[in-house]
């Protein structure tokens, strides 16, 4: 394997891996904060790719579509958590996790009546289209804009969770609600507005991802898996390590395509088993997140 | 002697009322239960806009034998969400609870053979619409199975004939999607390739529902190949000649298809397939040709105006009903062994020009057109998207020999 090859194939990962990290850093997001496991994600990740083609549809521009996904897409979040989620609040883990699965396959379906269920169209912009050469390489023009985006997004969470005040609050209700609650904080719309976070952050991923996979009812199915593989590897609710492990995952599946194509989707649950078994609660996993 | 006589013409009468009111009975039931096909297609799911178009065509194939036949047909459509399983409870539900006389359908090499089993297996017709070979094989084919698509011998090996013989090197560079179909259409690239003395110089297999295929290109790249064999279906054609287009293989190298798909280039845009040479059933041109293909489109054109023409899997859903009707016509019931025995001797012209069940393995001997994905610039609308290079013509010495499949010639 040839330098610029082994270059060509790692950028490769890393674009691969930029839509594993967005997937599940909204759902680590949500887990982390509000112990829900959102079995709809992916659906909304699919949510996320139809709002942005059908805006693309009627404005003809790709730059207002990652503008009303995150708002329209993560106000059905929100929607979601004020009506459906948030009674089942205190009543163990198991129950939101029911709710969330169930609420997937009701979106899911309603997009298939409501768009159909042959997906459609939607090309990449013109302004990224085609290849630039990085002197070892051409590529895609797309994919670099795709990880860039995905650093953009990531620091502008990081800013909101580190340097703003109510990133203070969030955090501290993530560590004891009560304390925050004793102090005065509405508890209740902080996890709204997390949740409407996560759920946004899954909606722009969809719509990033659409000019590479298209968009179609199911898309957001495998999603889900690939989010739960990154979550867990990373450390359940774990905002590093959905990062570090969503690139870990992207590189894995890019470089096992070269050396043995056939078990490329295998080479992600192989990395998780691993990662496992030598660290039982992910990279960067807390004790007892789950007790 | 009288006696015995009157005895004689009572009966005779007796027997002749009898046979008239029994007659009279088959008459008014027929008018009143119609033939039903039964269609399972993957309605959902990857392959869902080829599914669809299949139910639109198979239609016109049922108004077709409506118009002058006093028994109605009936189309039943069920979705087999392309997974085998699926395709077997609904096929078995389609013949207990629905009483269809004929199944045809399935997307699929491995749907179409659990299809087939269940339909054999209840002693019902089914003719296949997906490309397969083993169906055709001795192991899994039975008097019931008729097959009217292409198989993955005859359309690989056309279009390996065609793309080996104008390439402008020897190296041969495989994509495939790890699963029967993409076996079957390699086994057909191979012989070929073996025959012209091409050189295989990478195989990539893709796991099946790859979203993206990326992470395969720099291996199939370094390789340097003249031409790119690419084999899989549906959605993963659009999104794999997209991304192909977006790291520049198509300027490294001809990319070819055993199949390629009208029905993806229109849904996803043009520009990723520019330039792609494959294989085909049919494209809608033929009509130019065929007086078969200008019926069907005209019927397509009428019935589905915002539908634009049909596509070539579509064609074969109509095909596929074309065919068994054809069949039920020519034996005048709708008897199994008797629409067998019609359908094995009959020559048919369901839309684009003679074809015929080869009498061992009930293969549909037929052409295979080698296509090319015009650019942007030249289409004058549309639906002008492909360019007819090159027809192989309907010939069983395309086929596999019957004793090579296993049968007693």
């Amino acid at each position: 394997m040839t330098l610029d090859l082994f270059l060509l194939q790692l950028f490769t990962g890393l674009a691969l891996g930029s839509i594993y990290v967005l997937v599940a850093l909204g759902l680590s997001l949500i887990f982390g904060l509000l112990t829900i496991v959102n079995f709809a994600h992916g659906q909304f990740f699919m949510l996320g790719a139809y709002v942005g083609a059908f805006t693309l549809g009627f404005t003809g521009n790709f730059w207002l579509s990652l503008i009303v996904v995150p708002i329209v897409v993560g106000g059905i979040g929100m929607l979601c958590e004020r009506f459906l989620v948030r009674p089942l609040y205190g009543r163990g883990i198991d129950y939101p996790l029911l709710l969330t699965y169930g609420l997937g396959l009701i979106l899911l379906e309603l997009v298939r009546i409501i768009a159909g269920t042959q997906g459609v169209p939607f090309n990449t912009p013109r302004l990224l289209a085609g290849a630039v050469d990085l002197h070892f390489f051409f590529f895609p023009k797309y994919r670099l804009f795709l990880i860039f985006a995905t650093a953009v997004i990531l620091l502008a969470l990081w800013i909101l969770l580190e340097k703003t005040s109510y990133g203070l609050i969030i955090r501290a209700g993530a560590r004891d609600q009560e304390i925050v609650q004793v102090l005065g904080v509405d508890i209740g719309r902080v996890w709204l507005i997390v949740f409407g976070i996560g759920v946004a952050i899954a909606g722009i991923a969809g719509v990033l991802a659409a000019p590479i996979r298209g968009v179609f009812p199911e898309m957001g199915v495998p999603v889900l898996v690939e989010a739960f593989v990154v979550t867990v590897v990373g450390g359940m609710g774990s905002l590093l390590g959905a990062v570090i492990a969503g690139l870990l995952v992207g590189v894995t599946f890019s470089f096992t395509s070269f050396f043995y194509p056939e078990m490329a989707t295998l080479s992600m649950f192989v990395l998780m088993a691993l990662v496992l078994v030598f660290r039982p609660r992910g990279l960067f996993g807390r004790a007892g997140v789950l007790g | 002697m009288a006696v015995k006589l009157s005895r004689r013409k009572l009966l005779a009468t007796a027997g002749a009322a009898a046979a008239m009111s029994s007659f009279k009975i088959n008459v008014a039931r027929s008018q009143e239960t119609p033939i039903k096909i039964g269609f399972p297609v993957p309605i959902s799911g990857p392959y869902g806009t080829e599914a669809n178009d299949q139910v639109r065509c198979a239609q016109l194939a049922i108004d077709w034998f409506n118009q002058e036949s006093p028994r109605k047909a009936e189309l039943v459509v069920r979705d087999d969400k392309l997974d085998p399983g699926e395709a077997a409870t609904r096929t078995l539900e389609l013949i207990e609870s629905d009483k269809v006389d004929f199944i045809c359908g399935s997307l699929s090499a491995s749907v179409q053979l659990s299809v087939n089993q269940v339909a054999s297996k209840r002693g019902v017709i089914y003719n296949s619409i997906s490309q397969s070979d083993s169906i055709n094989e001795a192991s899994d084919f039975t008097k019931y199975t008729f097959h009217e698509a292409l198989n993955p011998h005859m359309t690989a090996g056309a279009v390996a004939r065609y793309v080996f013989g104008q390439a402008k090197g020897k190296k041969v560079a495989y994509l495939i999607a790890d699963y029967a179909y993409g076996h079957e259409m390699q086994r057909g690239f191979r012989r070929v390739a073996s025959e012209m003395g091409m050189e295989e110089v990478a195989e990539v297999r893709h796991p099946l529902g790859t979203t993206d295929y990326s992470a395969f290109f720099p291996r199939i790249q370094a390789a340097r190949p003249d031409i790119l064999l690419v084999v899989n279906f549906g959605r993963d054609q659009l999104n794999t000649l997209k991304q192909a287009t977006d790291f520049g293989l198509k300027e490294q190298m001809q990319i070819v298809y055993p199949v390629l798909l009208d029905t993806q280039r229109i849904a996803g845009g043009f520009d990723p397939f520019e330039g792609v040479i494959g294989g085909a059933n049919y494209y809608w041109t033929l009509e130019d040709e065929f007086e078969s293909a200008k019926r069907l489109n005209d019927a397509y054109r009428a019935k589905y105006p915002d539908q634009g023409v049909p596509s070539a899997y579509g064609a074969l859903g109509y095909a596929g009903v074309y065919g068994i009707l054809k069949g039920v016509k020519e034996a005048g019931s709708t008897k199994t062994d008797e629409v067998i025995a019609a359908m094995e001797s009959m020559k048919y012209d369901a839309y684009k020009g003679e074809q015929y069940f080869r009498k061992c393995d009930h293969q549909a001997v037929q052409s295979v057109l080698i296509i090319k994905a015009k650019p942007e610039s030249e289409m004058r609308n549309q639906w002008d998207i492909f360019e007819i290079l090159d027809t192989q013509p309907a010939d069983e010495k395309f086929l596999r020999t019957c004793e090579e499949l296993g049968h007693k010639a």
